[in-house]
């Protein structure tokens, strides 16, 4: 700080590291660019012919039932979401420190498995319609009314209650850190949690309840499974059905354009909705807000609600599947296989999030330190790739992935070597590179909204103590970003491990994840004898999941600044 | 001098036999859209009996498009596949070559292979219905029946886009053309106890739960909830399968086949293989592992699979079927087939 006190707002940075931040955020958006720029090129080939066919008979009933699907899903994952992670961390209550690993848990459950469970379960030949055969002495089937689950309605509860995690995580990482001062105040006013909730603590996390809500609906959005088993017709479902049926690709490429157009419209428009608001705290070193001892039956009615999601989205599949792990014997017909496949999905999953983390915070850190609008337009536009389905990603990717390989075969053949082949798309590259443009909007929603968090001040000071911009970030940023981080590890890191669409089209030889294992069963009917191998993507699953709660609930006063 | 004539003719059949050794064994690559586990004991097989290592991935959609970016260097050989029309859409995409063996053209009989030899077939699947043996006391029935109203609320069904009934549709539009097939599919619409939804083994499962009396699903996965799952055995109890034909016609039934890739690395090693899967021993595993038809003539079909009734395929050529993948697809969107 050669200039002393007088450089804050001018000459904040280097220049080199201006450029460098300039630098960095252009070559991420051009990582996730590739994929749909080459995706984009088959689009604009063109079918006129089929659009006139797509705006009669398939758009108007896709575009309904995928917006119903859409705002099911939204309610049903905002209020099980933030709801839940409210009440673990406003309160105190029995099982809370249990509730508090178990919450996230349905992140691990694959929603088109979820999908397979509750329709055995509820569907005419399942259990519980047997009984209500067997009490009221009906005969078949048809005797008798019974909400279907195969419908819109159960793709909306089953989904709902499998992806409410992605808001969970957000909303508690960002209740967390919200700092104690406005509950304090709040509180001596003589406001109840309710109100202080609804007035204070939900507005606050707004941006936080965005992305996690966001990356719930485009989940949704992507799902190609769960909803065409449960005869939902999605707009993701029309994809490719006019790729594989109506035989046009292009047409198909077409709709997912614009799917990808109206989403970034969507989320631009929420943004815009809180362009002016400031959500930093001014006191952040504060202590948390203490928990509130809830007794007797208000307690036990805490952890009833936050019981309810846990067993619809978790223990009611997981037990499912590990009821089908016993009744066929599949530990002790164990296919050894299953250990390859296991470790080779960790290992992906393990390479994926460290680099998208790397990635997420790459792309994030530049903006905070030189908020200039073209870092911010190619950081947000590194999010893209969470909004268009795997498969689509994937058959975007094979052309740059491609083209790599080709640049390395022609440097090698300059040298005299020949032969050497797809060393990108033909290896595991292909799906950590596929799996890090698909996953790094997660990494840079959490580190965006846990930025948002963190006021300039302590850039200020770190500055005037004479701290370069690395040192700012590893000392006071990164320390600080904690729990926003490891929300942000967690789901890439689960989301990895469950991947399907891509991962079965990219591939090397020879190569299974857990996932495409536990598919080949599923596309035949047969999902059960997947069981196992789901138990272990859970198994993987919890491991973060525990480890990260033990570090995100200390108090950030010692989790965060020293 | 003579030493070295010895050493250079030791030398020579030396690496004679080591090229030789080269030539057996060896690689091949498979891109599938068949599971893995489904054909993994096949080709476990074929390594033993060759020593040629099988390297597989499957897929569910996509594996042209992915041959066809990696171009020269694609590592695939041969492309496995169900579907007529994924056969004739893999030889339109331009990743096939000709496969020319004399060896094949004896075995898969010429309405089952593309007559340039860009795919053959290898083994056949009928789709049929699965009825409920309470409720139905018909024994036959053809598909244009299942449009009559006398089965108002009573057929089950999977979606009409999944292209096992793409390619019956197309398969009833070859036969009485658009309009026809479309006052078919209404009909077919009409008789349906609920939205089209879920999977063949479901279509079984609610016609046993008495959601509906008549689920049309392929031939093997009766056979294999009769014989191989014991927790949907009772599914197969309660149903009976009724091989249905055309009215003047026969079974619609369709192909899972071979394509030899343009690029293939290791063509020889290819031929290999697709001549071994249309050979007894793989044909065997077909009809009683798969549960499928097996296309080369005296390999027995599995008993549970014969008890269905005699299979006689529809005669009409099956590439009609591939031709009106399009407009089936097409008319399931126009009358609302699943919606």
């Amino acid at each position: 700080m050669r200039n002393g006190l007088a450089s804050r707002g001018a000459v904040r940075l280097w220049p080199q590291v201006q450029v460098a931040a300039f630098l960095i955020a252009f070559a991420i958006a051009a990582l996730v660019a590739a994929p749909l720029i080459s995706f984009a090129r088959i689009a604009a080939i063109g079918d006129a012919e089929i659009w006139a066919h797509l705006a009669a008979y398939v758009l108007p009933v896709a575009l309904t039932q995928t917006a119903l699907l859409l705002a099911g899903v939204a309610v049903i994952a905002t209020i099980a979401g933030a709801g839940t992670a409210w009440l673990v961390t406003t309160f105190q209550f029995p099982g809370r420190d249990s509730l508090l690993w178990l919450l996230p848990l349905p992140l691990a459950i694959p929603t088109y498995i979820a999908a397979y469970v509750y329709v055995d379960i509820f569907d005419a030949a399942g259990p519980v319609q047997l009984l209500l055969r067997e009490i009221f002495g009906w005969r078949t089937g048809a005797d008798y009314w019974f909400p279907p689950v195969r419908s819109l309605g159960g793709a909306v509860l089953i989904i709902g209650f499998v992806l409410y995690p992605y808001v969970y995580l957000a909303a508690r990482a960002m209740f967390q850190t919200q700092s104690a001062v406005f509950a304090d105040a709040a509180r001596s006013l003589g406001a109840r949690p309710l109100t202080l909730a609804r007035h204070i603590t939900l507005p606050l996390a707004r941006p936080a309840l965005a992305v996690g809500l966001a990356l719930a609906m485009l989940e949704t959005l992507n799902d190609i499974g769960a909803s065409e088993y449960l005869g939902v017709q999605t707009l993701t479902l029309s994809v490719f059905t006019t790729w594989l049926n109506r035989g046009s690709l292009p047409g198909a490429a077409q709709i997912a354009v614009i799917m990808l157009i109206a989403v970034t419209c969507l989320i631009a428009l929420e943004r815009y909705g809180r362009r002016r608001q400031n959500y930093i705290g001014a006191v952040q070193d504060a202590a948390v807000a203490s928990r509130i001892t809830l007794s007797g039956r208000a307690g036990w009615l805490a952890a009833g609600l936050c019981f309810i999601p846990v067993a619809l989205g978790f223990l009611i599949p997981a037990g499912f599947l590990l009821r089908e792990v016993i009744a066929r014997g599949l530990l002790t017909g164990f296919d050894p296989v299953l250990i390859r496949h296991a470790a080779t999905t960790v290992m992906l999953a393990g390479i994926a999030t460290a680099v998208v983390l790397l990635l997420g915070i790459a792309a994030t850190l530049p903006l905070r330190l030189k908020h200039h609008p073209a870092i911010f337009a190619c950081v947000n536009f590194a999010t893209l790739g969470y909004a268009v389905p795997g498969t689509v990603l994937a058959l975007g990717l094979l052309s740059p992935l491609v083209a790599i390989d080709e640049a390395i075969n022609w440097v090698a053949a300059s040298f005299g070597t020949t032969g050497v082949g797809l060393v990108v798309a033909g290896s595991g590259a292909a799906l950590v590179i596929a799996y890090a443009v698909r996953f790094l909007a997660i990494a840079i929603g959490f580190m965006q909204a846990g930025f948002a968090r963190i006021s300039g001040e302590f850039d200020d000071v770190a500055r005037l103590l004479g701290a370069g911009p690395l040192t700012l970030a590893r000392s006071v940023h990164l320390p600080m970003m904690r729990p926003a981080l490891w929300g942000a590890a967690l789901l890439v890191f689960v989301d990895c491990l469950k991947e399907l669409p891509a991962t079965l089209l990219l591939r090397p030889l020879n190569v299974e994840t857990l996932s495409t294992y536990i598919y080949q069963f599923a596309v035949r009917g047969n999902f059960e004898e997947g069981a196992l191998a789901a138990l272990l993507i859970v198994a993987a699953g919890i491991l973060p999941v525990i480890r990260i709660v033990r570090y995100a609930d200390l108090p950030p006063a010692r989790s965060s600044l020293r | 001098m003579r030493v070295s004539i010895r050493t250079v003719l030791l030398a020579a059949a030396a690496s004679f036999a080591a090229g030789s050794a080269l030539a057996q064994t060896g690689e091949v690559n498979v891109y599938s859209y068949r599971e893995t586990k489904l054909i993994q004991p096949m080709l476990d097989a074929f390594t033993k009996d060759t020593g040629i290592k099988v390297n597989i991935i499957s897929a569910s959609s996509g594996l042209e498009q992915r041959i066809k970016t990696e171009g020269a260097n694609s590592p695939a050989d041969v492309l496995l596949t169900v579907d007529i029309g994924r056969l004739e859409e893999a030889a339109k995409s331009g990743i096939s070559q000709p496969i020319a063996s004399a060896e094949l053209d004896k075995v898969v009989a010429p309405q089952y292979r593309d007559p340039e030899g860009h795919w053959y077939g290898i083994s056949l699947r009928a789709r049929v219905v699965y009825v409920s043996k309470e409720r139905v006391q018909q024994t036959a029935i053809t598909y244009e029946e299942l449009a009559d109203p006398k089965w108002k609320g009573k057929i089950c069904i999977r979606s009409g886009q999944h292209m096992y009934n793409n390619a019956l549709f197309a398969a009833v539009i070859a036969k009485h053309g658009e309009a026809k097939a479309e006052e078919w599919l209404r009909g077919l619409k009409a008789n349906l106890a609920q939205k089209p939804s879920g999977g063949d083994r479901e279509t079984a499962r609610d016609v046993a739960a008495g959601k509906c009396d008549i689920g049309i699903g392929n031939t093997y996965y009766w056979a294999l909830m009769n014989d191989k799952e014991a927790d949907k055995k009772a599914w197969a109890d309660a149903t009976r399968v009724i091989l249905p034909t055309f009215a003047g016609g026969g079974t619609h039934v369709n192909l899972s086949g071979v394509v030899l890739v343009k690029t293939a690395p290791n063509k020889a090693n290819g031929m290999k293989l697709i001549e071994w899967l249309a050979g007894e021993t793989a044909q065997h595993m077909y009809a009683d592992v798969n549960y499928e038809y097996p296309l080369r003539a005296g390999i027995a079909i599995n008993p549970t699979i014969a008890g269905y009734g005699t299979l006689k395929p529809d005669a009409m050529p099956i590439s009609k079927i591939a031709d009106n993948k399009k407009a089936a697809s097409t008319l399931v969107d126009k009358v609302g087939f699943d919606n």
